[in-house]
C-alpha cells in the first residue's frame, strides 16, 4: 500500500453503474439460459434419428471419438506440411538430389542425406537383428517354461529396461559397451568374419556396430513385452491339442503358440523398429557422428535424427536449417515407408486376412 | 462483503504493481551460460525490479531470437556475419563479455609429459596428413617425450558449437590447406575422425580411445583436471592454456568498432593462441525503449561488476581497455 493513491477512497466506476450484488445472479442466469438452450438444439438435431433414452450420449460419444480420430489425421497433414514449407529453400537448391547426394558440407553450403538415411536403416535393422530373436526367446520362456516366482522377477526386470531414459544408455554405451567391444569383440569378429568385409578398419569400439548393439538393448523390452502377451493370449486348448497329437515341446511352442501369435509379434517387432528408427539420444553418443557410407560395421556412421540434434541448435544461415528440416522430412518418410513394407509383410503373411491370435 | 473484498483485490494489485518486476528475456550461448546466470542472479539480488531470464539455446538460436525480436537480448560465442547483419532487421551492437579458450587434449599411451604442438602438427593432425603418434614432425618439437608407435584417432564435437567455430578459426588462419578444404564452422565437414557430444562426450571419448587427440574447452578441462598441451603462438613461444593467457590474448589486438574480431592466433608474446570472445547481442535501437534501457544498464553493470566474477568460474576476464571501449560504445549507440 506504498502507492500514493488510496483504494479506500478512489471513485469505483463500476459501483456507479450498477450495483454487483443484482449484476453477478442475472449474469449467471443468463449463462444458464444459453447453456440449456445450446443443449436443447443439439437434441432436436438428433431427436428423429435415435430413441430417446441413448440420444444425447451417444451422439456427444461418436462427437468426441469422431474429433480424436481426425485429430490424428490433422497432425499427421499439420507435420508434413510444415516440414515441406520449412525445408522449401533447400528442396528449391537441391532438388530431389538431396536425398541421394553423399556431402554434408554446412560451411560451403552443400548437403546431401544419403549417409544419415544408409545410418537410420543400418543401425535399425542391426538393432532389430538382434533384438528379435533374444526378445522372442525371452517371451517364450516366460510364458511356456518359466517357473511362476521368476516370471515375475524377469519380466519386471524387462519393464525396467524399458524405463531406462536413453542418456543412461549412451553413457553405460560409452564407458562400458565400448571398451568391451574394442577390446574384446571387434577384434574376434575381425579375425573369424573379417573376410566379409563387415568387420574391417579400425576398431574405435564407437560405430555402426555399437549403434546397434544399443539399439538392440533399447527395443528388446517393447517386443519382449509385446510378445509375451500376445503369447499368453494364445489359448490353452491349442496348446493342449498340439501336445495330444505327439508333439514335443519345441513342436508346440512352433507349431501351437508362435505361429497363432505371429501377427502380433510383427506388431511387436514394428513398435521396436520404429523407436529404433527415431531414436536420437544414445545412437549420438556411440555412432561416432561421422556422415560416411562404409561396408565395415566398426566404421562410424551418422543417423537422421542424431544430425538433427546436433546440429539445430547452432545452425546458421537459412540453408543450412532448411536442409536440417529436410534431413526431418527424409526421416518422417523412411519411417512412411517402412511402415508400409512392414503392413505388406504383414499382409502377405495373413494372406489378407486379419488372423484369428491377434489378441 | 463483496465491497470489502474489492477493496482488498484493489489493495492487492497496487501494491503489486508497486513491487512489479520487469522481465528481460536473452537466449543463445550455451558457453558463457554459467557466469551469465550468476550475473543475472546478482544482479537481481541489487536490482529486485528487474528479472533476467537467460535460456541456453545456442549460438546460431541467439542470433535468430535477436534478429525476430522476440528477445531483449541474444548472446553468441561467433560474432555474426556480414549476410546475417545485412539480412536483419534489428541492428545489434556486439558486446564483448568474456573469453573463452580451447585446448588439445589428447591420450597417448606411455606418455604422461605435456606435450607441445605447433600450428602445423595441429593442422596436420586434424587434416589427417600425420596419423602416427610416432611421426617425426611431432617427435621434433617434443625432444623429450618418446611417442609409442600408435595411429592417431581423431575426436572432434558432433554437435554444432561455438567451440568447433574458435578452433576451426585458429586452423583456417595458421593452414592455408585447411582454410581452403575444410574453412571454419559450427559444424564443419571434418576429413578425419569421429564426433562426440558436447564437451563431456569429446573427453569421454578421449579417455576411452587410446591415440586418440580433441579439442575441448579450457574451462572444461580445468573443471575436470583433463591434461592438455600447450600450443605455439605466433611469436613463437609455446603457450599453456590458461585465465591468464587467453586474456593476454585479447589484450593484443586491434580492436574494431563493432567488436567483431577474432582472437585466434594474436600477437602477443604472452598469448594463448586459440581463445575467443563471447558476446552480448544489444539491439541498437529496441522498440521497447523501457526494456531496451534495462538492458543497457545490466549489461554497463555486468562490465563494471562482473568482470571480477569470472575466474571464480574459470572464465577470463576482459582486459581493462576493451571492458572501457565496450561501454563507451554501449553508452554512444544504444538508444
Amino acid at each position: 500500500m506504498s502507492d500514493s493513491v488510496d483504494p479506500m477512497n478512489s471513485p469505483d466506476p463500476v459501483e456507479q453503474t450498477q450495483n454487483p450484488r443484482i449484476a453477478i445472479p442475472a449474469l449467471a442466469q443468463a449463462v444458464s439460459e444459453r447453456k440449456t438452450g445450446g443443449a436443447s438444439s443439439v437434441l432436436q438435431r438428433i431427436r428423429h434419428t435415435q430413441p430417446r433414452s441413448s440420444r444425447l450420449p451417444d451422439a456427444t460419444f461418436r462427437m468426441l471419438i469422431l474429433l480424436t480420430a481426425v485429430s490424428v489425421f490433422a497432425i499427421v497433414v499439420f507435420v508434413v506440411w510444415e516440414l515441406v514449407d520449412k525445408s522449401r529453400l533447400s528442396l528449391h537448391q537441391f532438388g530431389m538430389g538431396f536425398f541421394f547426394g553423399h556431402n554434408w558440407d554446412p560451411v560451403n553450403g552443400d548437403f546431401g542425406a544419403m549417409p544419415f538415411i544408409y545410418g537410420t536403416l543400418v543401425s535399425s535393422f542391426l538393432a532389430l537383428l538382434l533384438a528379435v530373436p533374444l526378445s522372442i526367446g525371452v517371451a517364450v520362456y516366460v510364458t511356456e517354461m518359466c517357473p511362476i516366482r521368476l516370471r515375475a522377477i524377469i519380466s519386471f526386470l524387462v519393464e525396467l529396461l524399458a524405463a531406462i531414459p536413453s542418456v543412461i544408455y549412451g553413457l553405460w554405451a560409452i564407458f562400458v559397451l565400448a571398451p568391451l567391444l574394442r577390446d574384446y569383440l571387434e577384434p574376434f569378429l575381425a579375425k573369424t568374419l573379417g573376410w566379409t568385409g563387415l568387420f574391417t578398419g579400425p576398431m574405435y569400439g564407437l560405430g555402426m556396430l555399437a549403434a546397434g548393439i544399443i539399439l538392440a538393448i533399447m527395443i528388446v523390452p517393447i517386443i519382449a513385452s509385446i510378445t509375451r502377451e500376445v503369447l499368453t493370449a494364445v489359448p490353452q486348448n491349442q496348446r493342449e491339442a498340439v501336445l495330444a497329437l505327439g508333439a514335443t515341446r519345441w513342436e508346440m511352442i512352433r507349431m501351437g503358440v508362435l505361429r497363432n501369435a505371429r501377427i502380433g509379434i510383427v506388431g511387436g517387432v514394428i513398435l521396436g523398429l520404429g523407436r529404433a528408427l527415431g531414436e536420437t539420444m544414445a545412437v549420438t553418443m556411440v555412432i561416432g557422428n561421422r556422415p560416411e557410407i562404409a561396408k565395415s560395421l566398426f566404421a562410424p556412421g551418422y543417423t537422421m535424427a542424431s544430425v538433427i540434434a546436433n546440429e539445430f541448435s547452432e545452425a546458421t544461415g537459412d540453408l543450412y536449417l532448411s536442409a536440417l528440416v529436410e534431413i526431418g522430412l527424409a526421416l518422417f518418410l523412411v519411417t512412411l515407408v517402412v511402415n508400409a513394407l512392414a503392413r505388406l509383410l504383414v499382409w502377405s503373411i495373413t494372406g489378407g486376412t486379419a488372423g484369428r491370435a491377434r489378441a | 462483503m463483496i465491497r470489502s473484498v474489492r477493496v482488498i483485490l484493489c489493495g492487492v494489485l497496487l501494491t503489486s504493481c508497486a513491487l512489479a518486476q520487469t522481465t528481460l528475456n536473452g537466449a543463445g550461448a550455451t558457453f558463457p551460460y554459467p557466469i551469465y546466470s550468476k550475473w543475472f542472479s546478482e544482479y537481481h539480488n541489487q536490482h529486485s525490479d528487474v528479472q533476467v531470464n537467460y535460456q541456453s539455446i545456442g549460438s546460431g538460436g541467439g542470433i535468430r531470437q535477436v534478429q525476430a525480436g522476440t528477445v531483449d537480448f541474444g548472446a553468441t560465442d561467433g560474432p555474426m556475419s556480414d549476410e546475417q547483419i545485412a539480412a536483419s532487421k534489428v541492428k545489434v551492437l556486439h558486446v564483448p563479455t568474456v573469453l573463452g579458450a580451447v585446448v588439445p587434449a589428447y591420450n597417448i599411451p606411455g606418455v604422461t609429459q605435456e606435450v607441445k604442438f605447433t600450428p602445423e602438427i595441429l593442422a596436420g593432425i586434424f587434416m589427417g596428413k600425420i596419423s602416427n603418434w610416432s611421426d617425426p614432425a611431432i617427435a621434433k618439437v617434443n625432444p623429450d617425450i618418446k611417442f609409442p608407435n600408435q595411429n592417431i584417432t581423431v575426436v572432434h564435437r558432433s554437435d554444432g558449437s561455438g567451440t568447433t567455430y574458435i578452433f576451426t578459426d585458429y586452423l583456417s588462419k595458421v593452414s592455408a590447406d585447411w582454410q581452403g578444404t575444410t574453412g571454419k564452422g559450427t559444424s564443419v565437414k571434418w576429413p578425419v575422425g569421429v564426433g562426440g557430444k558436447g564437451n563431456e562426450g569429446v573427453a569421454g571419448m578421449i579417455r576411452q580411445l587410446p591415440g586418440s587427440i580433441g579439442y575441448i574447452e579450457l574451462i572444461y578441462a580445468l573443471q575436470n583436471k583433463i591434461n592438455y598441451g600447450s600450443v605455439k603462438n605466433s611469436s613463437g613461444q609455446f603457450i599453456k592454456a590458461s585465465l591468464d593467457s587467453t586474456t593476454a590474448a585479447a589484450a593484443g589486438v586491434k580492436m574494431p568498432a563493432d567488436f567483431r574480431v577474432s582472437i585466434t592466433n594474436p600477437p602477443g608474446k604472452t598469448a594463448y593462441p586459440i581463445a575467443s570472445f563471447t558476446w552480448l547481442l544489444i539491439p541498437t535501437n529496441p522498440t521497447d525503449k523501457t526494456k531496451g534501457k534495462m538492458v543497457k544498464d545490466l549489461v554497463l553493470w555486468a562490465l563494471d561488476n562482473g568482470e571480477g566474477m569470472a575466474s571464480g568460474l574459470s572464465y577470463a576476464p576482459l582486459p581493462k581497455e576493451v571492458v572501457d571501449k565496450a561501454k563507451a560504445a554501449i553508452n554512444q549507440q544504444v538508444k
